[in-house]
C-alpha cells in the first residue's frame, strides 16, 4: 500500500501530466513547456488543492476555499487579507478599466435583480455574484477579433466584449429594441461585429459552434482565438465533449473557460465529475489544462494571456479552470438548501471585487476617490441605460411571424385564416 | 467543515388522495408506486435533495433514500441509456428532463434503443420519461417546447399528456406500471393551478393509457385537444355556448397510441371538428387526427376539420410575442364560430 506521501507525490505527477496536455507523448512539449515552467500562482494553487483534497474522496468548495487562501497568503496587504497576484502586465489605466468593467457587471445585475422585483424584467435574473472576475479577467485577454461563447453567468465577459448594458437591459425586458427584438433573452443574441455569439439554454452545445468558428476562421487564414465557456455541470454534456475533442484532434485554437463554481443548479461538483479538477479532463483530450483562481481578476488576465498566446501561435486547444462560486442561487428563485453551512459565508469573505479594490489600494494603482469616480460613471451610465430600454416599446404581436426563414423567399408565419376567411 | 445542509425539515408524506393540485396529485403518484414496488426510483438532474426544478419530487429522498433518488450529472444522453439499462435488469426508472426542450440530447437514445428493444429483441422496457413541456409563461424558446410530435412518429413510444389533477396521478401510475417507455408530458402551467385543484379519491387508482375522455359533452361541434389547451377549450366552449354553440371538448390525454374511436365517435355525434394543440401547427399532431378524421369518418363531416395550433415559429419571449405565437381562447371562439356557421 502506498504511504500518504507517495500517493500525493503521485497524484503530483498526474496532475502536472494533466495540465502538460502530456497524456499521449510529447507533441506538444516545445510549445507547453514555457506555460508550466513558470512558477505561477495557478501551479501553486493546483498543488495546495490537491493537499486540502488528498484526505477527502472528493474535493468540496470549502476546502477549495481555503486552499486558495492558503495560496493566496503570498499576496497580502498590510492587514494580512487577500488581495490579488502581483506579478502582472497590466498597466495601470488597464488595471482601472478592469475595475471599471467588474463593477458594471455586478451593477448591471443587481439592477436587474431590481428590474425583476418591479416586474419589469420578465424572465428570470441569473446572477454571478462572486464569479465576475473570472468572466471580466480572461474576456480582458482577448483582441477584437477573437470570438467569445458566454454562459449565462459571464455577463462580465459580454461587456468587455463590447456589448453595450442598454442591450442587455432591453433583452431582459424583453423590449422591442432589444438585439432580438423580444424574441429571445437575457444574452441569448450575438453581435458577429463584436466576436460575440450567444448562448442557447442547451449546456454544452455552445462547444462544437465554437470550434467552427475556429475552423472557418482558419480556413479564412484568420488568426483567431475561440473561448467558450461552460460550467462544471456543462461539461458533463455529450455536445461537450464531442466539440472539444474535434477541436483538439483539429489543434483549433479553442479555449475553454470551465467555470468551476461548486454547483450545478443544486447538483455538487462531486455529482458531476469523478475528477478532482475539471483542469485534469484535458488530459483526456490530449491539451493542457490550466487552473487558475478565479477569484483573482489579475491572475485570470495573466493565466487567459498565456493561453490566448499559445493557442494564437498554434498550439491549438486548451482549457483554463477557475475555481470560484456561484454566491446566489440558481435563479432568484432557488433557495439553496442543498448548501452546507457556512460555505456561503466563507466565499463572501473572498469576493472578487472587495479583493481587487484592496489590491489597487494596495499597489498604488488607485485611489478610493479614482475608484468611486468610477463607480459614479457606471451608475449614471446605468441609469442612462436602464431609462434607454424602459423608453422602447414592446413588440408589434404579428413581429413574432417573421424571421424564421429569409422572407424574401419564404413569407413569414402569420396565422391562417379559419376556413379560408380572415 | 459539517456537511449538514440549510435544508432542516423532512418533507412530509403527502395525503393518499383529498384535494390536491395537479403537482401534489402526480407526486401522490409517484410516492405510492414507490412505496408500493421497490423497483421503481427516480433519476435526474437536481431530483434529489432539491427535489427537482418544479418540485415535483420534492421530498422522495428523505422518504426513499439516495440510493433510489438518483442525481445526475447533466447528461440528457446518460439518464436515459441508464434507465433503459437499468429496466433491463428489472427496474422500474422514473426519470426526469428538467425541462422537457433538454430531451433532445437524449432523443438518440430514446428513438434508437429505447423505442425499439422490444420489436428487436423483445425485451420491453418498463421506462418513464418524464418533465415540463409548453409554452405560455415567457420561458423563450428554449424551456418552452411542446415535444410530442417530435416523436410520435417514431413507432415504439407512449406519449401521454394530462391536463387534470385526478389524470395527473391516474397516468403516472399507469405509465409506471406499464411494461413499454412511456413519455409523460406535464404542461408547467398546470403544476400550480388553483383551478384544477380538485378531490381525488384515496384508493390506488389508475387512468388507462390510450384512452381518451369527453371534458364537455356537446353537440354542434367537437374539439379535440389535450394538456393545457383543454382549459382554452373548455373556456372556449363556455363562451360558444352563449351564442347557441354546444361544444363537445375530447381531451385525449394518450398522444400516442391515439383513441381513435373516442375521436370517432365524437365526430359522427357532432359532425364538425376543430383540432387544438399548442405546438406548431405544421407538421402537429393535429394533422394525423384530420388524416385519422378523413379516412375513418369522412361520410360524417358536416365541414372541413380545422386545426388551431401555434404559428410555425419558435417559441419567441416577448409578451406579445408569445401571445401571437400560441393559439388562444379567441381563436379557438373565432374558429367554432366560423366552423358551426359552416
Ligand atoms: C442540456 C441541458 N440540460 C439541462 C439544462 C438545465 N440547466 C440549466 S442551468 C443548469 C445547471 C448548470 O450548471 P453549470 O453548468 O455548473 O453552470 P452554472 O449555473 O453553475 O454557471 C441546468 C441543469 C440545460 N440548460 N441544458
Ligand atoms: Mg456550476
Amino acid at each position: 500500500m502506498a504511504t500518504k506521501t507517495e500517493t500525493k507525490r503521485k497524484n503530483a505527477g498526474k496532475n502536472k501530466a494533466a495540465r502538460d496536455g502530456d497524456g499521449n507523448g510529447n507533441r506538444r512539449g516545445a510549445n507547453n513547456g514555457n506555460l508550466i515552467a513558470e512558477k505561477s500562482v495557478e501551479a501553486a494553487i493546483t498543488t495546495s488543492i490537491d493537499d486540502a483534497v488528498d484526505e477527502k474522496p472528493q474535493a468540496t468548495a470549502a476546502a477549495a476555499a481555503q486552499a486558495i487562501e492558503e495560496v493566496a497568503t503570498a499576496s497580502v496587504n498590510a492587514d494580512g487579507e487577500m488581495i490579488c497576484q502581483l506579478e502582472t502586465s497590466l498597466t495601470r489605466d488597464q488595471m482601472l478599466e478592469l475595475y471599471r468593467y467588474l463593477k458594471l457587471t455586478r451593477l448591471v445585475e443587481e439592477r436587474l435583480v431590481n428590474l425583476y422585483r418591479q416586474t419589469k424584467v420578465v424572465g428570470g435574473v441569473f446572477r454571478s455574484l462572486g464569479q465576475e472576475a473570472t468572466a471580466v479577467g480572461t474576456a480582458y485577454a482577448l483582441q477584437q477579433g477573437d470570438f467569445i461563447a458566454p454562459l449565462i453567468r459571464d455577463l462580465g465577459a459580454v461587456l468587455v466584449k463590447g456589448i453595450r448594458a442598454r442591450d442587455i437591459f432591453a433583452q431582459y425586458m424583453a423590449k422591442a429594441w432589444g438585439p432580438s427584438g423580444g424574441r429571445d433573452l437575457n444574452i441569448h443574441f450575438g453581435d458577429m461585429t463584436k466576436g460575440f455569439i450567444g448562448p442557447i439554454s442547451h449546456l454544452g452545445d455552445m462547444i462544437p459552434v465554437m470550434t467552427g468558428i475556429a475552423l472557418g476562421a482558419r480556413m479564412q487564414g484568420k488568426n483567431l482565438v475561440a473561448v467558450a465557456y461552460i460550467g462544471d455541470g456543462g461539461m458533463s454534456t455529450g455536445a461537450f465533449h464531442e466539440g472539444l475533442n474535434f477541436a483538439a484532434v483539429q489543434r483549433l485554437p479553442l479555449i475553454i473557460i470551465a467555470e468551476h463554481n461548486w454547483y450545478a443548479y443544486s447538483t455538487p461538483t462531486s455529482k458531476q465529475t469523478a475528477v478532482k479538477n475539471l483542469a485534469d479532463k484535458a488530459a483526456g483530450y490530449g491539451i493542457p489544462g490550466h487552473i487558475v483562481d478565479g477569484n483573482d481578476v489579475v491572475a485570470c488576465y495573466e493565466t487567459m494571456k498565456r493561453v490566448v498566446e499559445f493557442a494564437r501561435g498554434g498550439g491549438g486547444a486548451a482549457i483554463i479552470e477557475a475555481k470560484t462560486y456561484r454566491r446566489k442561487g440558481h435563479a432568484e428563485h432557488d433557495d439553496q438548501r442543498y448548501l452546507p453551512a457556512g460555505e456561503l459565508e466563507e466565499w463572501e469573505r473572498k469576493d472578487p471585487l472587495d479583493r481587487f479594490e484592496r489590491h489597487l489600494i494596495s499597489q498604488k494603482a488607485a485611489t478610493r476617490e479614482e475608484m468611486d469616480k468610477i463607480v459614479a460613471d457606471v451608475e449614471r451610465e446605468i441609469d442612462e441605460d436602464v431609462a434607454w430600454a424602459e423608453s422602447s416599446p414592446m413588440p408589434e404581436p404579428k413581429q413574432a411571424a417573421y424571421n424564421v426563414f429569409d422572407n424574401t423567399i419564404v413569407p413569414p408565419a402569420l396565422r391562417p385564416p379559419v376556413l379560408g376567411g380572415e | 467543515m459539517s456537511t449538514e445542509t440549510k435544508k432542516e425539515k423532512m418533507a412530509e408524506r403527502p395525503a393518499r388522495g383529498g384535494r390536491a393540485t395537479f403537482v401534489e396529485a402526480l407526486r401522490q403518484g409517484i410516492w405510492e408506486e414507490m412505496e408500493r414496488d421497490p423497483s421503481v426510483f427516480i433519476i435526474g438532474e437536481d431530483v434529489g435533495l432539491y427535489g427537482g426544478a418544479f418540485k415535483v419530487t420534492d421530498g422522495l429522498i428523505d422518504e426513499f433514500g439516495e440510493g433510489r433518488c438518483v442525481d445526475t450529472p447533466i447528461s440528457e444522453a446518460a439518464i436515459v441509456g441508464a434507465a433503459c439499462g437499468a429496466a433491463l435488469m428489472g427496474m422500474r426508472p422514473v426519470a426526469e428532463f428538467q425541462f422537457i426542450d433538454f430531451i433532445s440530447p437524449g432523443f438518440d437514445m430514446l428513438v434508437n434503443y429505447a423505442a425499439k428493444c422490444r420489436y428487436r429483441w423483445g425485451a420491453g422496457l418498463p421506462t418513464v420519461f418524464r418533465g415540463p413541456c409548453g409554452a405560455g409563461v415567457h420561458a423563450g424558446p428554449f424551456h418552452s417546447v411542446n415535444a410530442e410530435s417530435f416523436f410520435a412518429n417514431t413507432a415504439g413510444l407512449k406519449i401521454v399528456e394530462p391536463s387534470t389533477a385526478y389524470d395527473a396521478k391516474g397516468l403516472i401510475k399507469a405509465a409506471i406500471r406499464d411494461p413499454d417507455p412511456v413519455l409523460y408530458f406535464e404542461h408547467k402551467k398546470l403544476y400550480r393551478l388553483p383551478r384544477l385543484r380538485e378531490e381525488i379519491p384515496e384508493d390506488d387508482y389508475v387512468v388507462e393509457i390510450g384512452k381518451a375522455r369527453v371534458a364537455r359533452e356537446g353537440r354542434d361541434l367537437s374539439i379535440i385537444t389535450f394538456g393545457a389547451q383543454v382549459l382554452n377549450a373548455l373556456d372556449a366552449a363556455e363562451e360558444l355556448d352563449r351564442e347557441g354553440v354546444s361544444v363537445e371538448v375530447i381531451d385525449l390525454r394518450t398522444i400516442a397510441p391515439m383513441d381513435k374511436s373516442a375521436i370517432i365517435s365524437s365526430v359522427k355525434k357532432t359532425s364538425k371538428v376543430l383540432i387544438l394543440h399548442e405546438a406548431s401547427r405544421t407538421g402537429g399532431i393535429g394533422g394525423e387526427i384530420a388524416a385519422t378524421i378523413a379516412e375513418e369518418a369522412f361520410e360524417w363531416l358536416d365541414a372541413p376539420v380545422v386545426r388551431v395550433a401555434a404559428i410555425d415559429t419558435p417559441v419567441p419571449y416577448s409578451p406579445p410575442l408569445e401571445e401571437y405565437h400560441l393559439p388562444q381562447i379567441k381563436d379557438v371562439v373565432n374558429a367554432g364560430r366560423k366552423l358551426a356557421a359552416y
